[in-house]
Parts: structure tokens; C-alpha cells; sequence
């Protein structure tokens, strides 16, 4: 307990006395230009202590340039940053409790592993005594002892990697930005390294946001996800809702893998919604949350929730949701290991995906190219989105 | 460790003769120095004669002491203000006309000496300052403060710019972030800079012959003038200690930036 006092006193500010619904972070209508184009248009978002956010988005999106201007590496052109009420869009990098992890960790080199940690607090005015113990807990914190010595030419990526974690995190910011911080980590210790990330941030009860292109790494960490496109915030949601009910048929696409098949409202009965798609015939949705007001729609449909059946086992019981039915040839299959993937040429024109797990080692009912089967879903499991 | 790939015969012989070509006349010059015989051509057995000389020969030990002055002051003062240039041309966002600036700092790497000389020559007519020790100096600081400002700039371009941005995120202020990480890891540009700038003063015949004034000749302006009545032995001393000098700052220099970074990165691109 004693050591959380001390944290406080280093992010300069105390920590803000927020009110019970006051977030701890607004972005209210944040606008940045570079010459003629707008990274940043118009972006609101609140986040509340506490929370693991994720910026997601192409690169280009403005993400990065959202969370420089956090840092205050950029400022806002208009709109304003309020951090525990006070508005910090116009603060310099060093006048903010907040502290970043860069994208290339930005280690100095010629410093020691110890100095680049105690960097921060040197800067802070902390006592030396205080200093060391800080150090020292911090490199515990990310496994790092005995390398205090090092130089950071002297580490391995994923070593680094913790060193600039353990420096943004030595003055305990307030919040703590991370820009791609996995990004050049190999596949294995990235995953690795997202559940420490994690662990991390449940056990210091910090808040992160972190930005990245790679909507799986945003899916597992974060508890909240703000979707970026060509410098507008187009959804924020938990990851669930934003797999399960993206907002727009570009965020279906950009996140997961997704089957969308165009078409227009037939008829709708305040319930189910039936609309005829060019590519593979009339569907049946049912969704809660209609665009009934548009005639031009898109049903879309995850490769997971479509399951393939033999043609000749048609026959099902006709209870509980309708389903819609697509009869067709398999084109291709690829094997993925806990999963395969199969292509249905349908016959009504398209193609649909779909994604089933191998669940058994040995599977000599699997289906083969040039198999003609039907691939269903229910009508639930879609989504209806405007085009 | 990295194992030396083994040289053939051809390798050796093509770095035998690339090193011959380059040292050889160096060596000869700096085994006549040793000559007993007043002929430059003829060898006479070894003897100290020469540096003696060129220690008891006032006019000489002058010229070398101003040209060794010129020289550090030239400089000092260029790598102060190559270093500004570098930092202001690779780190001001803002300010308009970078390329022309930049552009600009590279003309007196290709400008022929007798130009840069007679038109500061002529500036000091026209300011009819007196010339002697400053004008050189100041000769010398406009040659080489761009060929510091070059060194110092291509190490800065390859200074990750996210650095600066780490420190003021750790709660330093610009100038802070600056003189805490950059100049660190750019010292040893600076210091390879400054050694360019020495050496290239200290060798400078054609500026200088411009910009000096009566009775503050440098080395190589009374080295010329001497030779032009036919080469003593004492020249071939004179020249050996000059290399000797520059051996030294050279040896000085690569052990300084060594230790001082330990990243196994050159210091200049040089």
C-alpha cells in the first residue's frame, strides 16, 4: 500500500478524484490536419479506469495519430482531451501522467537496463533510494533479473520488449499508451506476451489503451474496442458485439472473415425478414436491429455459424429457427488444423464459407471437392447490414 | 564472432599493392627524414640532423604553432556550429526552406578552393579587416563547418526520431531530451567531425594563402614556400611529425568513439 502512495506522487499529479460515472479519459470531437489531410475526424470516445482499450484499424486509419496526440506528440487542430476533467490537449509530452510504449521500444542505447527503467523517475526528482527499489520491482515485475546490467544491444525482441514496458510503467502513469507493442514479437511469444499483458493489467489495475491492426490481438486483450476507419471512430464495442454485430459491412470484413451476400427487402413481418440476394437466393434473418428503412441490404454470415451437410440428409426437423438452405458444390478446402475451411460453389451463383472444426483425428466422413452438399445456417446466426 | 573469410592469393596481392600504393610514398618520406645527407636523393645513414634543424628554425616552429591554433580554434568553432546546423536542418519541422538550407550547406563541399578563397579574400578587403590569424580561422570555420554539419546530420538521420519522443514522454522537456539523449548518441559524429575539421585546417594550402596576412603564415603556406627553393631535408621531418599528429588524434578518436559506444556502430559514414 505504501508503495501505491509513492506511485501517485511520481505521476506528478495525484490521481484524479473522479466522480462515480466520470470517465477517466474524453476525447470530445478531436480533429488533427496534416496539410490537406484529416487524420483525425472528429473522434468522441470515453474510457473509464480500469479499462484495456484497443484502438483497431488499417494502417492509415489515424490510430496511431490519435494516440501521439494522448501522448501529446500532436496536438488536437480542434476538439479536447480530458484526463480526469482537465483538459491536456494542449499540454507538452512531459506535462501529462501519461506514459507510452513505442512501437520500435525506443530504448537509449547507451544506457544500461537499469538506467533506461530509472529514466523516468530520475526526471520525476525521486529520491535515489526510492529509485532503486522501484527499479527493482519493476524489472521483477517483468522477469528481467539479473540483465539490469545490459545494454539493450545486449537483449533479445522479446527481452527489449519488457524493458520498455517496465520503463513506461516505472512513474505509474495514469494511463499508459502501448502502439503496436507485440508487433515485432514472433507468433508463439506474442501470444505469450498478450496474456502477461493482460495479467498485467488486471494486477496493477491500470488503464491501457492500446492500438493495433491485428483485430486478434484486440479480440483476446481488450475489454473494449474502437474500430478506426480513414480517421473516424465507426464502432466501439466488446469484442463479442463487435464480431457479432458489427455496425457496417466494412467492419464485418475487417474483422473475422465474414460471407455477405447483397441483396434487397422482400417482405417483413415484424420479426423475420426475408430478402432476396442475387447470389444465393432469398434468406431468411431475424434481427432485432433492422435498417428496414433501406431496400438494398446485405446478409452476412460468419464461416463458423455455416455448417455443411450430404445432400440426401436434407431432412430436418423444421423446429425453432428457420433455415436457410444453400445447395452447391464444394470448390476447394483448406486445411488448417483445428479447422477446415471449405468453399461451396452454390448453385444459385455464389460462393459460401464455411469453417468447421476438426474435432476428431481422424475423419473419413469429411467432405471432398466436387462433393455436392447443402450449406445452412439459422436465422439467427445472421446479420442483416446496409450496403 | 564472425569468422574472417580466408583471403586467396589474389586478395592478398591486390591488398599488398592497394596498400603500397596508398603508404609507400608516405614511408619513403618518412625514412628520408632520418637521412644524414643534405641530398634529398641520396642516402647518407641515419641521423636526427633534420628535426634538429627544424627545432632551432624560429620561422618554421611558427608556422606550425599558428597552423596548429588555426587549426583548433577552425574547428571548435565549426563543429559548435556544423552540430546547430545539422540539428536545425534534420529536426526543424517547421521551417521552411529545409531543402534549400540543406542544399545550400553541401555547395562548399564541391566548391573549388581558389573560389571560396579569393571571395573571402575579397570580403576581408572589403571589410578591410586586418588579416592574419582570424581570418584564417574564420576561412577555415566556413570550409569545414559544412563538411561537420554533413557528418553530424547523416548520424541524426539514422537516429530513431521515437528516442527524443521516449525521453520527453519520461518527463523531459525538449532542450532536456536533447542534451540527455541525442547529443550522447550523436558525440561520436561530433568528435569524428571535429577531427575532420582539424585535419582538413591543418592541410589547408590554398584558403589560407588567400586569407592570411604578412608574418602569419601557416605550416603549409611556408612548407610551399620553402619547397619552391627546392626541397630540404627538414621538410621530410617537418611532414613526418605532421603525420605523426594526425596518426594520433586518428588512433585518439577511434579508441574515444569505441568506448563511448558500445552499440558496434560507425560513427560517420567516412
Amino acid at each position: 500500500m505504501a508503495d501505491e502512495r509513492e506511485g501517485i506522487k511520481v505521476a506528478a499529479a495525484a490521481k484524479p478524484h473522479l466522480a462515480a460515472d466520470q470517465p477517466l479519459l474524453r476525447i470530445d470531437g478531436a480533429v488533427k490536419d496534416f496539410g490537406a489531410f484529416r487524420a483525425v475526424d472528429g473522434v468522441s470516445l470515453d474510457i473509464g479506469a480500469g479499462e484495456f482499450f484497443a484502438l483497431l484499424g488499417p494502417s492509415g486509419c489515424g490510430k496511431t495519430t490519435l494516440l501521439r496526440m494522448l501522448a501529446g506528440f500532436e496536438a488536437p487542430d480542434q476538439g479536447r482531451i480530458l484526463l480526469g476533467g482537465n483538459d491536456i490537449a494542449q499540454a507538452l509530452p512531459h506535462e501529462r501522467p501519461i506514459n507510452m510504449m513505442f512501437q520500435s521500444y525506443a530504448l537509449f542505447p547507451h544506457l544500461s537496463v537499469r538506467d533506461n527503467i530509472a529514466f523516468g523517475l530520475r526526471r520525476a526528482g525521486m529520491a535515489r533510494g526510492d529509485i532503486a527499489a522501484r527499479v527493482a520491482e519493476m524489472v521483477a515485475l517483468v522477469k528481467l533479473e539479473g540483465m539490469e546490467k545490459r545494454k539493450p544491444d545486449q537483449l533479445s525482441g522479446g527481452q527489449r520488449q519488457r524493458v520498455a514496458l517496465a520503463r513506461a510503467l516505472a512513474r505509474r502513469p495514469q494511463l499508459l499508451l502501448l502502439d503496436e507493442p507485440l508487433a515485432a514479437l514472433d507468433k508463439k511469444l506474442r501470444e505469450s506476451t498478450q496474456a502477461e499483458l493482460m495479467e498485467l493489467q488486471r494486477r496493477l489495475g491500470m488503464t491501457f489503451i492500446i492500438v493495433t491492426h491485428d483485430q486478434e490481438e484486440a479480440m483476446t486483450m481488450a475489454t473494449r474496442i474502437g474500430v478506426m476507419d480513414a480517421g473516424k471512430l465507426v464502432q466501439v464495442a466488446t469484442p463479442r458485439q463487435l464480431y457479432e454485430a458489427p455496425r457496417s459491412r466494412w467492419i464485418a470484413q475487417f474483422v473475422g472473415d465474414i460471407n455477405l451476400f447483397e441483396g434487397e427487402l422482400q417482405s417483413y413481418d415484424g420479426h423475420r425478414l426475408t430478402i432476396v440476394t442475387r447470389d444465393a437466393g432469398p434468406l431468411v434473418v431475424v434481427e432485432p436491429r433492422v435498417p428496414v428503412g433501406k431496400a438494398k441490404l446485405s446478409v452476412a454470415i460468419r464461416p463458423e455459424k455455416v455448417k455443411l451437410s450430404r445432400r440426401e440428409s436434407g431432412g430436418h426437423a423444421d423446429q425453432g429457427p428457420a433455415i436457410n438452405r444453400l445447395e452447391g458444390t464444394v470448390s476447394d478446402v483448406c486445411y488448417l488444423g483445428g479447422s477446415t475451411t471449405y468453399t461451396v460453389k452454390l448453385d444459385a451463383g455464389g460462393t459460401v464459407q464455411s469453417a468447421i472444426a476438426n474435432t476428431v483425428r481422424r475423419d473419413a466422413d469429411a467432405y471432398g471437392v466436387n462433393q455436392r452438399v447443402v450449406a445452412w445456417f439459422t436465422s439467427n446466426d445472421c446479420v442483416v447490414l446496409e450496403q | 564472432m564472425r569468422k574472417l573469410a580466408r583471403l586467396s592469393r589474389f586478395n592478398v596481392a591486390s591488398l599488398a599493392l592497394g596498400l603500397a600504393f596508398l603508404y609507400l610514398p608516405i614511408l619513403i618520406l618518412v625514412i628520408y627524414s632520418f637521412n644524414a645527407s643534405r641530398l634529398v636523393t641520396v642516402w647518407g645513414g641515419w641521423s636526427l640532423r633534420w628535426y634538429r634543424e627544424f627545432f632551432n628554425d624560429g620561422a618554421m616552429i611558427e608556422a606550425a604553432w599558428m597552423s596548429l591554433r588555426v587549426a583548433v580554434a577552425s574547428a571548435s568553432i565549426a563543429t559548435v556550429l556544423g552540430t546547430l546546423a545539422a540539428v536545425a536542418l534534420s529536426r526543424g519541422e517547421g521551417f521552411r526552406g529545409r531543402t534549400l538550407f540543406s542544399g545550400m550547406l553541401y555547395a562548399p563541399l564541391v566548391m573549388p578552393e581558389v573560389i571560396t578563397g579569393l571571395s573571402l579574400l575579397l570580403l576581408f578587403v572589403a571589410l578591410n579587416a586586418e588579416r592574419g590569424f582570424w581570418t584564417v580561422t574564420i576561412a577555415h570555420t566556413t570550409l569545414t563547418m559544412c563538411f561537420v554539419a554533413v557528418v553530424v546530420q547523416s548520424r541524426l538521420g539514422s537516429l530513431d526520431r521515437s528516442l527524443e519522443e521516449a525521453a520527453m514522454d519520461l518527463g523531459c522537456n525538449p532542450v532536456r531530451a536533447f542534451l540527455l539523449v541525442t547529443l550522447p548518441l550523436i558525440a561520436p559524429a561530433i568528435v569524428a567531425g571535429w577531427m575532420l575539421a582539424f585535419t582538413l585546417s591543418l592541410d589547408d594550402l590554398v584558403i589560407a594563402s588567400f586569407t592570411t596576412g604578412p608574418g602569419s603564415a601557416t605550416l603549409p603556406i611556408r612548407i610551399y614556400s620553402e619547397v619552391r627553393l627546392g626541397v630540404k631535408p627538414e621538410i621530410n621531418a617537418i611532414c613526418t611529425l605532421v603525420i605523426g599528429l594526425i596518426a594520433i588524434v586518428i588512433v585518439i578518436a577511434s579508441l574515444a568513439s569505441k568506448l563511448s559506444s558500445s552499440q558496434g556502430e560507425s560513427a560517420a559514414p567516412l
